[in-house]
């Protein structure tokens, strides 16, 4: 069964319908330093990770997704 | 507009192929062209959705009617105006003049997809061959709509009654139709 992703309007679609967004992160930083971290340094969980993904064959909308790294178990 | 003698069906030469498909399938399932299929897309705030002359479904992945349109949501600000042959000018209009001073966004996309007809009682079991929907009638019924991937193409999937509409680009017409052909 492949992996299904939870879209905020469509519900639960399979993941070839999405494009993957990377991890969640803030939009903005408040100087310099942070916001190379925040662009540049991902966490890269071992485990649940929150991750933004599109639905681009569908809504066209973005969805904020806990996915867990090992096991793909979405939740 | 166009002038009719420039218009051409990229599923023309498909129209026997399609018929053979259906008599080989002994009733089971029907193909047909749909032909110059009037598209419109809307992009509008959903909190103006009641100044449309259609009806605009607000329900995501559903779809009005007014009996001569069809209007599919396709995103919470983004819908498509279905219509008969040649009618685009018309509705471009109507929505033109109703939402006038408003941010939006009114286009005929008539020629941007092509219209193909499933019909008969087998019709889901080819769909899903290739298809990730889950087409089972606790989820999938009429009045619905969806985008989505059939096999490797982009797809948008209206159910109707008795029939599921596939509107695919123009260049994976063939490949949509060879497609269904192999599930059959
Ligand atoms: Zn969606």
């Amino acid at each position: 069964m492949a992996v299904g992703i939870p879209c905020a309007f469509c519900g639960v679609r399979p993941f070839t319908e999405f494009t993957f967004g990377g991890e969640w992160r803030e939009l903005d930083a408040p100087d310099a330093e942070s916001d190379f971290q925040r662009v540049y340094l991902p966490e890269n969980a071992e485990g649940a990770q929150r991750e933004r993904w599109f639905h681009v064959m569908g809504c066209r909308t973005w969805s904020t997704v806990v996915r867990d790294t090992r096991t793909n178990e979405v939740g | 507009m166009t002038g009719d003698g420039f218009v051409r069906d990229p599923l023309q030469a498909r129209a026997l192929d399609m018929a053979a498909a259906a008599d080989r399938s002994g009733g089971r399932l029907t193909l047909d062209r749909e032909p110059f299929l009037t598209q419109v897309s809307l992009r509008l705030d959903p909190s103006l959705a009641s100044r449309s002359p259609f009806p605009l479904p607000l329900e995501p992945n559903t779809v009005t009617e007014d009996g001569s349109h069809e209007v599919l949501w396709l995103g919470p600000d983004e819908w498509l105006v279905l219509g008969e042959p040649h009618t685009g000018a018309q509705i471009v209009e109507a929505l033109e003049r109703a939402l006038a001073g408003e941010h939006r966004s009114v286009i005929d996309v008539s020629a941007n997809r092509v219209a193909v007809e499933l019909g008969g009682t087998g019709r889901i079991a080819v769909l899903a061959t290739g298809c990730g929907l889950d087409l089972h009638p606790r989820s999938w019924r009429g009045g619905m709509c969806a985008q989505t991937l059939f096999a490797k193409t982009h797809v948008i999937l209206q159910e109707r009654l008795n029939a599921t509409r596939m509107l695919v680009r123009p260049s994976f017409a063939d490949y949509l139709v060879d497609r269904l052909l192999v599930g059959l």
